[in-house]
């Protein structure tokens, strides 16, 4: 429904290409639940992933809910290890867990003489932010499983395994073609330069004269 | 000469001063020997064309008299100037030069001329700044500081007395009139700053004002006689008008009766300009302007344009005079009552220029009353030769008083009046030529017989009167009378006046010391003296004994004849007027009348005032024998004070009581504060709207948005969180409404 | 096989969660964590967008490698701006930090 028109013609092609032949599967398919190792892998990190993420938004020690950040961040490169993005994987990890949360950690630990744990972690409005985000909730998962049903995707595609190995060299050579990504590429680079003598400047103390 | 350059020529005759006039008022008011010059040149380039047309004039007369007695105007050319819409034709200006012209132009250029010489040197000029001068009054001792203005002011009355006499219309001619009106405005109040400590004493602001409105009452009635001109005859040119048809057309078209009402409408004009009575009233104190302005109003052009519209319309006023007897009454009346009227008054005045003044008046008079008789060439001589004596004595009296103040900065003594002839006495041997050429003038004015200019002229208007009474006319007894006893008076006073000037001892300090004036002073007073003799040997009489055979015809009378003598031959054999101009026989009676009472009143005068000298602070001799009768002539009549009854105050109490307090307090103001109050009411009830509907409609909206504003700017908690969420729940909303709606959930409940 | 959307509602479900930090957590630094959740979930999405239809094409994960430096350059902007806050203010609470109010 939210889609424009030009891309559901496209995707339907592309399922009627792909899936002709596969048997439909469905998360309840009435007596049963049929369930793969695959699955009960994904349940598994997925539930971590949001177990950890619901702890570094309830929890009252900020160093424990940082560290629960990384491990959702774990949890999440793992989905992608799932979806067969092995180098997204390793950014993540590279840069999620071995970069910002350090960077979130020092933040931390230099303001952590107000924060005591006794104090409410929430603010004002804690009640309010539920149901907000439970009725965003709602409204997303109602919009992605409609307009992507099971019967529509109901697994990823079989690739061959050139195709994945041959990712990387191609998402290198797109950052760097001229009638590609090279434009946002370059934009992105100067964008980290500008945080980063920003950050230098915003957080330089200021001299006491 | 050709008649094309004849013509060129008497365009060109005013173009000269009254372009000096704008040249010097734009470009050189700053520059005071250039305006005198300039102001020669224009004058100078008048008097060269005036006198090459006059002059070519004359020649015709000599060579092919004949042919100008058939064709008086010699050059006439016009320019289409107004489109008059009733007669489908165009109104025309243009000039016309005739004998009359001819003698006009040899007279105001040269008089003139002499005027301008004078006024170099009245005005002081080469003799520095002065130590305080004061604009717009007399500098004693430098040059005055409005000297460029005087001669612009000076050129412009010429170019419009010379405009005035070449004109052929009575437009062009009205015009030259009402410049002239204005210029005697400017220059009588020249002096405009001038005060005296006397009460009674018209300074030259007023005396200005009085004139421009006292010969404004005879212009207005000129207008409507032009207007009516205009109406009868369809054409404002004279040469068009004054054919015999159209006098004929005229006389058939409205009857006689009508024609002299228009002829005494236009003479209305000339009793103002020409100060007869009852509008002489301005003249004396006319002579609060500098004295060459006296001159050139009195004796050049102002006055003279009053008589020369008579002998211009003198065709019309012929047929008037002819047929309708009580026009000429009323003329020749008013000319000769104000010719007594005048010379009787100026036998008692004490100040120099005011006798001058009421001589000028009686002489005048003399003309009016001889175009009242008919007596068209006699008016005409008596204009011309009056023109030179006169200036001669005024520019004399501008000496005399010139003289005086050089010997009142002598002694300096600024309090004794230096115009008045009891301070003055002894003159003679201090002025020479001022006294020789004064005395000159002053017998031609009295009419000394044979040789002066005077007698030849006022015989021959007492001749005319004399001979129209012969011929039955009671009245022209009287004005012949009239005109006599003037004559006697007018002797009388001027020998009065010279004796007291220039005979016996000095009776003042400022007498002892006065000077001689200056040379631009003295060549034109002998200049014009000599035409004031001279001049009267052109009218002759050609059957006078001795004189009339030597000179063999009556040149002046032949030669200004010309201008009408067809015109009238011609209405006289249409049976319009019964008879044309004549040379009236020499009668003996009028001569010997004339010569005795000039001869008379100079013995007279003399024996009076002139035998003993009058002594410093004595009484008028005058005064023990004629009684109340001085007072009376002393205070001119009771005139001006009559006016103040009759006219001014009666004008006054009706302007303020009925005009002022009723009119226009009561009616109009009243009206006005009714309309102001309403408006005032209605902007009061306007702006309580304003104040409360307006105004307190906005301060309500105003405070409702303000306190709304208060009410929401709560929400503007600075948290960025509380943001999110509200932003979060909006879009929430948002995006369900649009789902519902792209889902179709919707569509029942909208249609 | 795992179906799409048990991917999305993983998604979904980690976006609201950081959705709520953000709404919900005192302290700044904490909300600059659950906007680092955020992020993660939209970058789920993407991967998991580019497996299901077409992994041959490789835009989605150039998307996701975007989003990658844009958390980084967030994170260093953002914790600066805690310091430098809390230097000058002696607090990292977001309601605290209400200059702005009306």
């Amino acid at each position: 429904m939210l889609l424009l028109p030009y891309r559901e013609q496209r995707i339907e092609k592309l399922r009627r290409a792909i899936y002709r032949k596969k048997q439909p599967v469905t998360l309840f398919t009435g007596q049963r639940i049929i369930m793969t190792i695959q699955q009960i892998i994904f349940i598994l990190i997925s539930a971590f992933t949001l177990f950890m993420a619901l702890v570094v938004v309830v929890d009252r020690n900020l160093f424990r809910a940082a560290i629960a950040m990384m491990a959702s961040f774990l949890g999440v490169a793992g989905l992608y290890v799932l979806l067969e993005a092995g180098f997204l994987a390793v950014a993540q990890l590279l840069v999620y867990i071995g970069a910002i949360s350090i960077l979130v950690i020092f933040a931390i630990m230099m303001t952590r003489r107000l924060m005591q744990t006794h104090e409410s972690p929430f603010n004002s409005q804690p009640i309010w932010g539920m149901i907000g985000a439970a009725l965003t909730f709602v409204l997303l998962a109602l919009v992605a499983i409609r307009t992507w049903p099971q019967s529509d995707f109901p697994g990823p595609a079989p690739v061959p395994a050139s195709v994945l190995e041959g990712n990387v060299t191609q998402l290198g050579l797109m950052f760097v073609r001229p009638d590609q990504l090279v434009l946002p590429f370059e934009l992105a680079s100067v964008l980290l330069l500008a945080a980063l003598i920003g950050s230098i400047v915003i957080a330089w103390p200021e001299k006491k004269s | 000469m050709s008649e094309e350059l004849l013509t060129v020529f008497t365009w060109l005759t005013p173009a000269g001063p009254l372009l000096t006039f704008f040249v010097i008022i734009l470009l050189f008011n700053r520059f005071k020997t250039l305006s005198w010059v300039l102001a020669w040149l224009g004058i100078l380039s008048s008097w060269i064309f005036g006198w090459t047309v006059a002059f070519n004039i004359i020649g015709d007369f000599f060579e092919n008299y004949e042919h100008l007695v058939e064709n008086p105007t010699v050059v006439a050319s016009s320019i289409a100037w107004i489109p008059a819409g009733t007669f489908q034709q165009w109104l025309r200006i243009g000039v016309a030069a005739d004998a009359l012209t001819a003698i006009m132009l040899i007279m105001v250029p040269f008089v003139t001329t002499g005027i301008f010489v004078y006024s170099v040197g009245y005005l002081r000029w080469g003799e520095g700044r002065g130590v305080n001068p004061v604009k717009g009054k007399p500098n004693h001792d430098g040059i005055d500081p409005l000297f460029s203005r005087f001669f612009a002011f000076m050129s412009l009355f010429a170019g419009a007395m010379l405009l005035l006499v070449v004109a052929d219309d009575l437009l062009l001619l009205f015009i030259g009139w009402e410049l002239m009106g204005l210029c005697s405005y400017l220059l009588i109040g020249f002096w405009y700053a001038r005060t005296y400590d006397n009460p009674e004493a018209t300074p030259p602001r007023k005396a200005a004002v009085k004139a421009f409105l006292t010969t404004r009452i005879g212009d207005v009635f000129m207008l409507l006689g032009i207007v009516f001109f205009y109406r009868v005859f369809g054409t404002l040119t004279f040469t068009d008008a004054f054919t015999a048809e159209s006098l004929e057309n005229a006389v058939n078209l409205i009857g006689v009766g009508l024609i002299a009402v228009m002829v005494l409408l236009l003479f209305a004009g000339t009793v103002g300009k020409s100060a007869q009575w009852p509008l002489h009233v301005w003249l004396p104190e006319a002579m609060e302007g500098p004295t060459p302005v006296s001159a050139v109003i009195h004796a050049a052009a102002m006055v003279s344009a009053g008589v020369y519209l008579m002998l211009r319309l003198f065709p019309l006023v012929a047929v008037a005079i002819d047929t309708v007897p009580q026009a000429g009454i009323i003329i020749g009346g008013i000319g000769a009552f104000t010719a007594f009227m005048a010379a009787t008054i100026a036998v008692t005045q004490n100040d120099v220029k005011r006798v001058l003044a009421y001589s000028t008046i009686s002489q005048l008079g003399y003309m009016i009353a001889a175009i009242g008789v008919g007596a068209y060439i006699a008016a005409a001589f008596h204009l011309i030769t009056h023109a030179f004596f006169k200036s001669t004595l005024f520019l004399g009296s501008g000496s005399i008083i010139h003289g005086m103040e050089h010997g009142a900065e002598h002694v300096h003594d600024h309090h004794t009046d230096p115009q008045d002839m009891t301070n003055m006495g002894g003159l003679r041997k201090k002025m020479p030529f001022t006294f020789w050429t004064f005395l000159i003038a002053g017998f031609a004015l009295s009419g000394f017989p044979i040789i002066t200019a005077g007698f030849w002229s006022k015989d021959e208007i007492l001749a005319e009167t004399w001979f129209e009474g012969g011929q039955g006319e009671v009245l022209a007894f009287i004005i012949f009378w009239a005109l006599v006893i003037g004559a006697f008076l007018t002797a009388f006073y001027t020998m009065r006046q010279i004796s007291m000037v220039f005979l016996g001892n000095s009776r003042t300090k400022l007498a002892e010391h006065a000077q001689e004036s200056n040379r631009f002073m003295v060549v034109p007073l002998v200049a014009l003296a000599f035409f004031a003799v001279t001049l009267g040997w052109g009218g002759i009489p050609e059957d006078f004994p001795i004189f009339g055979p030597i000179l063999k015809e009556n040149f002046f009378h032949e030669f200004v004849g010309t201008t009408v003598e067809a015109t009238l031959e011609e209405l006289a054999e249409l049976g319009v007027i019964s008879g044309g101009i004549e040379a009236i026989p020499t009668n003996n009676f009028p001569l010997i009348a004339s010569i005795t009472v000039a001869l008379s009143g100079l013995f007279l005068g003399w024996w009076v005032y002139g035998r003993k000298s009058l002594e410093t602070g004595q009484q008028d001799p005058l005064v023990r024998p004629l009684g109340p009768l001085y007072t009376f002539l002393f205070h001119k009549w009771w005139w001006d004070e009559l006016y103040q009854k009759v006219i001014i105050q009666p004008t006054k109490t009706f302007s303020r009581k009925v005009v002022y307090e009723l009119v226009d307090k009561g009616i109009i103001d009243g009206t006005l504060h009714l309309i102001g109050r309403s408006v005032f009411r209605l902007g009061y009830y306007m702006k309580r709207f304003e104040e409360v509907v307006i105004t307190g409609g906005v301060d309500w909206l105003k405070d409702q948005v303000l306190s709304l504003a208060q009410e929401f700017r709560t929400i503007q908690t600075g948290r960025i969180q509380e943001y999110i969420l509200v932003s979060v729940l909006i879009g929430w909303a948002l995006i369900v409404v649009v789902l519902l709606i792209n889902s179709g959930v919707l569509d029942g409940i909208l249609n | 096989m795992i179906p799409l959307w048990w991917y999305l509602v993983v998604a979904a479900l980690l976006f609201c969660i950081g959705l709520y930090g953000v709404m919900a957590r005192r302290n700044a630094v904490a909300i600059l964590m659950a906007v680092e959740l955020m992020l993660n979930a939209v970058n789920i999405n993407l991967i998991a967008f580019w497996r299901y239809t077409d992994p041959a094409d490789t835009t989605g994960m150039a998307w996701a490698i975007f989003v990658l430096a844009v958390a980084a350059a967030e994170a260093a902007v953002g914790l600066a701006l805690i310091i430098s806050i809390y230097r000058s203010r002696d607090s990292v609470v977001a309601e605290e930090l209400d200059t702005l109010k009306y």
